[in-house]
């Protein structure tokens, strides 16, 4: 590789307040078109904004977690510029003042851990939606405003251009999204548009310490989007520099059907946004106690867990990772060792079946049909040797499927194992005389044949038989 | 006609509200084709209140000080259902869905209003020459203008078209009018009075306050309309006093300050002699007289312009045609919003957008805004200081007394310079008040400001109901405002 890709992020996360930062209306997603509104967050002429307190709140505890300098005097300032879907022609952000400034988050990629600073927070209020009439912007003869979304609290977060690859953005992403929804502020949903994503990118030659020209991707609305949007940018520009070309420092969206970024608009015809103070809001002023009282809140976050899961659960780096990635997962781990599961155990579970089965229903571990406590119950089963592992492995789809509990399952189902040796020995005995040929292999040296053996006696039991039992009882038979 | 006078006849049954409110509109009818101080009327509102307000009479339940007695409002404060036109052809069939903070308050009160009245276009001049709407003209001589930008609400109770009236103030829109008028226009601190429902010109500066008959009646009005409102958030927070508490003829003691950048040569030898006149009769009541200097004064003006027209032009960025207001059709976004904004905005509100776009467009910025706000700050350390040793400042309100129609509308820096004694006080956010304080040799009524520090209308009330118990002959009533009743 000759050339390193340097990408900085933009991520603009929508906070989950009940309310709009400015007004009372509701934050709720979807509502018929323009329903969710007031003359506040219309901007109708001579309303005034007043700040919902959530969104300072919860924009503390967003900084703390990500490292940041909370600034204990800071401002809204107002940011000018004409689009249809900005009822007041201005989107009130801040702009020299944000609430956050100088944070850092850790990203593991391929092993290696990369410090990622981060510039700034701030907040800032969300625009509305245009709704044009044919399927595109192009084809369409008319377009509406959805004010719906006009006023939703947004923060965003800016990095340092210290991201070198796709990968790492992804990374960077994924785990900025853990800690914000670790914290309950936001739902973070790239599809929802609750986490969008802008990318800052430029190339240089490896070694060189100048930054290139850059180009900002917009519109990548995923994980796999934004991974790809900035390779392809990367290459894009690097094939430019090779054939003797210059980068042109402009805006490109990144179009997911046909897999590559194109130009929307050149820097020279973006807006001088003639940033000045809010004169309609007051500065903002945090207290020390605010801060204190943010940090003793915070959970949990997501590399704390890890080391607890390492530690406590004696689990891997790789499952503790995995665990530890959504917040809900690692309370449903958490939840399971409480109601008197065996952690690795109950780790294996939640890694094996049951994230199949979530990743199916497009769901969450909270939202799992079978609960931390039913787990805990179906593997208390098991050790039991009311049920072997297999059998559980059917029992949790009916737990999935009915939302019954494993003991109330495996009696309905006739699932018990068998460890009458009485009814296992009738069985031993038939599957030896069925399978001379490998009993002769068993008895000639061949150890592995009874592996065969026991199969076909797990088999005619339905898989009910104690495996133990069986093992023993046909060790017995085969010798005899 | 006085509120307080009104309110007195009223209680004792003398005069019911219907019959007052009849009789105003009658008046207002008379005077009407001459001033033109109105953009549209509220009669049949106004006689439901009144109604309202003699049944609560009759059921000898006590009414406010307010109640019943017919007032109207500027036409940029928003009244639900009511026509807000800020005089602009862009809001022409504006109609808000809300009630103003002060609407709400006077409404508590049973308010009876009129009508809205005329205005500079979005509050944007000095003589409501630039209403697009209508031409007010002086009460006192119908050749002179009555001053803006609220000139409706000032040649309203000039002409006892109105008893009481809403006015804004932004650098001077209530209080320079009041002196072109004969009438008291009272600029509250900055944050005393709710802005929750004033559309916008400069949010920092503008302020709602009363435009009445006398000193009296501005208490009984800003009683009605003060108050920490949470819709507004640079709203002062904690309680108000009893305005007409304050109402006290004694300065006794009293420190006034004459501060004598405001008596240079731009000011009209008349009014000097008229303000210097005001001084003796403060010192013959036994207070001290002063001479102070506020140096900084001097670029309050020019920083007054940028940062008013800097947040207007953020400020008037809403109205493209998009939602409500005006709209001229066209084939594109850019061309509709460009030909709404063309036709909608008249020459003086192109004028200041644009000067407040370029100040604020980047590279101009620290040159010029930041700059201001520098002046800013500095002219309010000065106030400050300055109420350190005075009680109250004393000042011309405007250096000449009001001028003819055309005289200055196409020379915008000396229409600017009306405002040379007003804008200082709203960027330093302190109170103000005009009061009558005698007539020019052609018969206009000259205008005199006392000054309070931030919170203090207490005092400024105190100092300009003094003078006028003491002086009535400076507050006359134009022939045509004699109302009959």
């Amino acid at each position: 590789m000759k050339y390193e890709t340097v990408v900085g992020l933009e991520v603009h996360t929508e906070l989950k307040t009940k309310s709009k930062i400015f007004c009372g209306c509701t934050t709720e997603f979807g509502g018929d078109q323009n329903t969710h509104v007031c003359p506040v967050c219309l901007g109708l002429p001579g309303v005034l904004p007043v700040l919902n307190k959530k969104v300072v709140d919860y924009a503390i505890r967003v900084g703390l977690a990500l490292n940041c300098e909370i600034l204990q005097f800071n401002k809204f300032d107002r940011k000018n510029y004409y689009y249809p879907d900005l009822p007041k022609n201005w989107q009130t952000s801040q702009y020299d003042l944000p609430i956050c400034l100088n944070g850092h988050l850790d990203i593991e990629v391929n092993g290696e851990t990369r410090r990622i600073r981060i510039t700034r927070i701030h907040m800032e209020e969300d625009a509305g939606k245009l709704v044009h009439s044919g399927n595109t912007i192009s084809t369409s003869d008319s377009s509406n405003v959805d004010y719906n979304r006009t006023g939703m609290p947004l923060l965003e977060i800016v990095s340092e251009p210290d991201l070198r690859s796709g990968e790492e953005a992804r990374a960077y992403v994924e785990k900025l999204r853990s800690i914000i929804k670790y914290l309950d502020v936001s739902d973070v949903r790239m599809e929802e548009g609750s986490l969008r994503c802008d990318a800052n990118i430029s190339v240089r030659l490896m070694g060189e310490e100048k930054l290139g020209t850059k180009t900002e991707i917009k519109n990548m609305n995923s994980l796999t989007a934004l991974q790809k949007g900035i390779e392809y940018e990367a290459v894009r520009q690097a094939e430019t520099l090779e054939d003797g070309g210059e980068i042109v420092q402009e805006t490109r969206t990144w179009d997911d059907g046909k897999g590559m970024t194109l130009s929307m608009r050149k820097k020279e015809a973006e807006n001088d946004y003639r940033y000045f103070p809010e004169p309609d809001l007051v500065p903002i002023v945090i207290s020390d106690e605010q801060i204190e009282e943010a940090r003793q809140s915070l959970p949990e976050l997501p590399d704390a867990k890890i080391a607890r899961f390492k530690a406590e659960y004696g689990l891997s780096e790789e499952d503790s990772n995995i665990l530890t990635t959504m917040r809900e997962t690692a309370d449903y781990l958490d939840a399971t060792v409480k109601a008197g599961a065996d952690a690795k155990t109950a780790a294996n579970w939640m890694l094996g079946d049951l994230s199949k089965m979530v990743n199916e229903a497009g769901i969450t571990f909270a939202e799992a049909k079978v609960k931390p406590e039913q787990l805990a119950a179906m593997i208390a089963l098991i050790e039991k040797g009311t049920i072997s592992g297999k059998i559980a492995k059917k029992v949790i789809v009916s737990m999935w499927e009915t939302g019954k509990d494993p003991q109330k399952i495996v009696e309905e189902e006739g699932l018990v194992q068998i460890t009458d040796t009485g009814a296992i020995e009738e069985i031993v005995k038939q599957v030896i005389a069925d399978n001379p040929k490998s009993v002769e292999d068993f008895q000639s040296g061949k150890g592995k044949a009874i592996g065969f053996l026991v199969g076909q006696v797990m088999k005619l039991s339905k898989g009910r038989a104690n495996p133990g039992v069986v093992n023993e009882l046909l060790q017995k038979h085969l010798k005899a | 006609m006085t509120i307080h006078e009104l309110h007195q006849k009223l209680a004792a049954k003398e005069l019911s509200a219907v019959e007052l409110t009849k009789a105003v509109i009658a008046h207002k009818e008379k005077t009407e084709p001459t001033v033109h101080a109105y953009l549209s009327d509220s009669h049949e509102a106004a006689l439901a209140v009144a109604t309202k307000v003699d049944e609560k009479i009759a059921a000898g339940e006590t009414i406010s000080p307010l109640a019943g007695i017919p007032g109207a409002i500027k036409d940029n404060i928003c009244i639900k259902d009511q026509k807000a036109t800020c005089a602009s052809k862009m809001l022409e069939n504006f109609v808000p869905p809300y009630n103003a903070t002060v609407i709400e308050k006077l409404a508590s009160q049973d308010y009876v209003s009129l009508g809205k009245v005329n205005m500079d276009e979005f509050a944007m001049g000095g003589s409501t020459e630039n209403s697009a709407l209508a031409k007010t003209t002086n009460p006192w001589n119908a050749e002179y203008v009555p001053g803006g930008s609220s000139g409706g609400s000032a040649a309203a109770v000039s002409a006892g078209s109105a008893i009481w009236a809403l006015g804004s103030d932004t650098g001077g829109s209530i209080r320079q009018p009041g002196a072109y008028c004969g009438v008291v226009g009272l600029k509250p601190t900055y944050g005393n009075v709710s802005r929750y429902g004033l559309i916008a010109f400069a949010s920092s500066l503008d302020q709602i306050g009363p435009v009445t008959r006398d000193v009296t009646d501005a208490a009984i009005v800003l009683n009605a309309i003060t108050g920490h409102d949470h819709r507004d958030s640079t709203s002062i927070p904690g309680d108000r006093p009893d305005y007409t508490k304050a109402l006290v003829s004694d300065v006794k003691g009293l420190k006034i300050g004459m501060p004598k950048e405001y008596f240079g040569d731009g000011i009209n030898s008349e009014v000097r002699e008229a303000i210097e006149k005001a001084a003796k009769t403060y010192e013959d009541l036994g207070a001290k007289i002063v001479e102070v200097s506020l140096p900084t004064s001097k670029y309050a003006l020019s920083a007054y312009y940028i940062i008013a027209l800097a947040e207007a032009s953020s400020n008037l960025a809403r109205y493209d045609g998009v939602s409500y207001g005006l709209r001229v059709p066209a084939d594109n976004l850019v061309e509709m919003s460009t030909k709404t904004r063309t036709e909608g905005f008249g020459p003086e509100v192109q004028r200041r957008i644009l000067l407040g776009t370029y100040v604020l467009s980047s590279g101009y910025y620290d040159a010029y805004y930041l700059k201001a706000l520098k002046a800013r700050r500095l002219i309010k350390n000065e106030f400050d200081a300055a109420f350190e040793n005075v009680d109250v400042l004393l000042t011309p309100t405007a250096p000449n007394t009001a001028f003819k129609f055309g005289e200055k509308i196409n020379d915008p820096l000396s229409m600017y310079m009306e405002d040379i004694c007003t804008t200082p006080v709203n960027l330093a956010g302190i109170p103000g008040i005009s009061i009558p304080a005698g007539f020019a040799s052609n018969g206009m009524p000259i205008g005199m400001q006392l000054l309070a520090p931030a919170m203090g209308e207490e005092v400024l009330l105190r100092t300009a109901y003094t003078f006028e118990q003491a002086r009535p002959e400076c507050n006359k009533v134009a022939s045509i405002g004699e109302v009959t009743l």
